[in-house]
């Protein structure tokens, strides 16, 4: 087995758990409501855990630590898709990328769970069940706000318009893609994608929004491999502002 | 978080004077056999209101008091500490939900409570208008004001009006967590480095005076409570509440070997804590707007409220018909 690729497949995995947990924690507090401020948090909180997840495999196979790997690196290290960098904007915005990077998410990890990579398929068996309530939340928000006031369509259709292009960033394929698909570890991005279209779709299509036509969208790529817009870097020295204090220390 | 103490207002005499005799009496007596008041349940006007005013601060303190622990999510060092503070800032947002349903069970919406919040109507906990100024400051909240939250809520539990006691009983369990938390990360702190040592000590300076506030006013300033202790609204006083907590948690601060930064801070031999009298006229200036983060928590709020309205508006209007989906598409 190619570690290289298994590595690849995992830090882009972990990276953009740790990121979206990130920015999701940034609503609380500011929700829109407590119900919204609560669901935000929480699944903040699933998020960090699932990458802390998937650092841990990491680390067996001899990278860092994983306190080290999330809180001392540089952008162009991290191998997330650039969706989850992105500043959390008003709740339309934040709640249109929660929808389409969970409904990828809930695919990958199902995929996961077949990996020939066993500690892979036992933490996705693990946490699968975490992200179906992540999806559920996501859809349930977009039916029904996505046919709700006239106001309330407009803000997410432009989000949605503004957010697709990064969304199909997700599905950057790594040079290891086939690679992986031999061996039976990740069943690729494209199978990936067209999958998670057909399920946005049909969320979709239960309200006022249109999904725009994907041919005419060129993807944002690039993050799978340490390319990031302007937003990652300063999250990232948020993110270790304590921790740098003294790296070696006991927090 | 909350620790009551200045949230009463004084009772008049002949507040009283409308009520019906016979039904207050025998509210009186339900409240004197330990019976619990329920919602529907006679209750005098005084009785709701105050209520009402206590819960509702209560829940405000829960929400504000989320912000400047919440600062520190994103900079928290690590996965553990980042994972815990998450979760410990959404269980204080998930306090102020369970509070304001609490409250609304006497006749106000929380909309109605929101709007009083904002529009500077309506208190909160007085120490949440102070800065948490490095990761420290919110290590030195998580322990120490959760405890004193603790100590004023585990009292209240025993109170007679049954919503808020139920809500309290679930929120101390979870508070008891925050306190371990908070406490596990002040030890971290306190036996780190010599930088972590400065840094907790620092905070602990910072933030004394407005914990030794946290439970208002000291009794023999406070306006006269005896219809509410006898109603049990007020389940402790101020300076009750202050012992309690002096005595529960000065030894565990200097068993850390960090110094309190008061000199007349001393347990005297029949069991009583001296200390500093809290400058209770900054305390006046800053409940009344003049701190140093009140009007930052407020517009912070405020912004929440105005940018989330849209939201509020579509989940409450009628849904839109459903698109027409061709048969078989």
């Amino acid at each position: 087995m190619n570690t290289e690729a298994l590595k690849d497949l995992l830090y882009k995995i972990a990276d953009d758990q740790l990121i979206l947990g990130h920015r999701n924690s940034e609503w609380t507090g500011f929700g829109p409501m407590l119900e919204e401020d609560i669901a935000f948090s929480s699944m903040a909180q699933d998020k960090l855990g699932h990458s802390l997840a998937f650092y841990k495999i990491l680390h067996e196979l001899g990278e860092a630590e994983p306190d080290t790997v999330a809180f001392t690196r540089n952008a162009n290290q991290f191998h997330n898709c650039q969706l989850v960098e992105l500043p959390i904007g008003e709740y339309d915005f934040s709640l249109i990328r929660h929808f389409l990077f969970d409904n990828a998410e809930i695919l990958r990890f199902d995929m996961l769970t077949r990996s020939s990579y066993e500690p892979i398929a036992k933490v996705a068996t693990k946490l699968k069940g975490e992200v179906k309530y992540h999806v559920l939340h996501a859809n349930t928000m977009i039916k029904q706000l996505g046919s709700s006031t006239d106001e309330a369509i407009e803000r997410l259709q432009n989000s949605l318009n503004e957010a697709l292009p990064y969304a199909l960033g997700i599905f950057e394929k790594s040079k290891f893609d086939n690679e992986l698909i031999a061996e039976g570890i990740f069943e690729g991005e494209e199978k990936l994608q067209t999958q998670w279209l057909e399920n946005i779709k049909k969320v979709l299509s239960q309200t006022h929004l249109e999904l725009p036509d994907l041919n005419t969208i060129t993807p944002k790529f690039g993050g799978r491999y340490g390319e990031h817009t302007e937003h990652l870097q300063p999250l990232l020295d948020e993110m270790a502002e304590v921790f740098s204090i003294d790296p070696t220390a006991e927090w | 978080m909350y620790g009551g103490g200045n949230i009463f207002e004084a009772t008049k005499f002949d507040d009283l004077a409308t009520e019906d005799p016979v039904k207050l009496a025998e509210f009186e007596a339900r409240i004197a056999r330990g019976e619990k008041i329920e919602p529907n349940d006679w209750m005098p006007e005084l009785y709701r209101k105050q209520l009402i005013r206590m819960i509702e601060q209560h829940a405000h303190s829960e929400i504000i008091g989320a912000l400047p622990e919440g600062t520190w999510i994103t900079r928290a060092p690590g996965f553990r500490r980042k994972m815990a503070q998450m979760a410990k800032v959404q269980d204080e947002v998930g306090h102020g939900q369970l509070l304001y349903s609490a409250a609304e069970t006497l006749g106000k919406s929380r909309e109605a409570m929101l709007t009083d919040l904002i529009n500077g109507k309506s208190k909160y906990s007085n120490v949440f208008n102070y800065p948490a100024v490095t990761w420290a400051d919110s290590n030195i909240i998580s322990w120490l004001i959760d405890a004193g939250a603790i100590v004023n809520q585990m009292a209240n539990a025993k109170g007679s009006y049954g919503p808020y006691c139920r809500a309290l009983d679930r929120i101390c369990a979870e508070e008891a967590f925050h306190l371990k938390y908070g406490h596990d990360a002040v030890v971290h702190m306190a036996t780190g480095s010599p930088k972590q040592r400065e840094m907790i000590q620092a905070a602990l300076n910072r933030w004394w005076p407005p914990i030794m506030t946290f439970f208002g006013p000291s009794d023999k300033m406070s306006t006269h409570t005896e219809t509410l202790v006898r109603w049990k609204v007020k389940m402790a006083t101020n300076d009750e509440c202050r012992q309690q907590f002096l005595d529960m948690y000065v030894p565990k601060i200097w068993e850390l070997g960090l110094t309190v930064p008061d000199p007349k801070l001393h347990k005297n031999a029949d069991g009583v804590w001296e200390y500093t009298e809290p400058d209770w006229v900054e305390f006046k200036e800053v409940i009344n707007g003049n701190g140093p983060c009140n009007k930052e928590r407020l517009a912070v709020r405020r912004t929440a409220e105005e940018k989330g309205a849209w939201v509020r508006r579509a989940l409450l209007a009628p849904k839109k018909e459903a698109k027409y989906i061709k048969p078989l598409a």
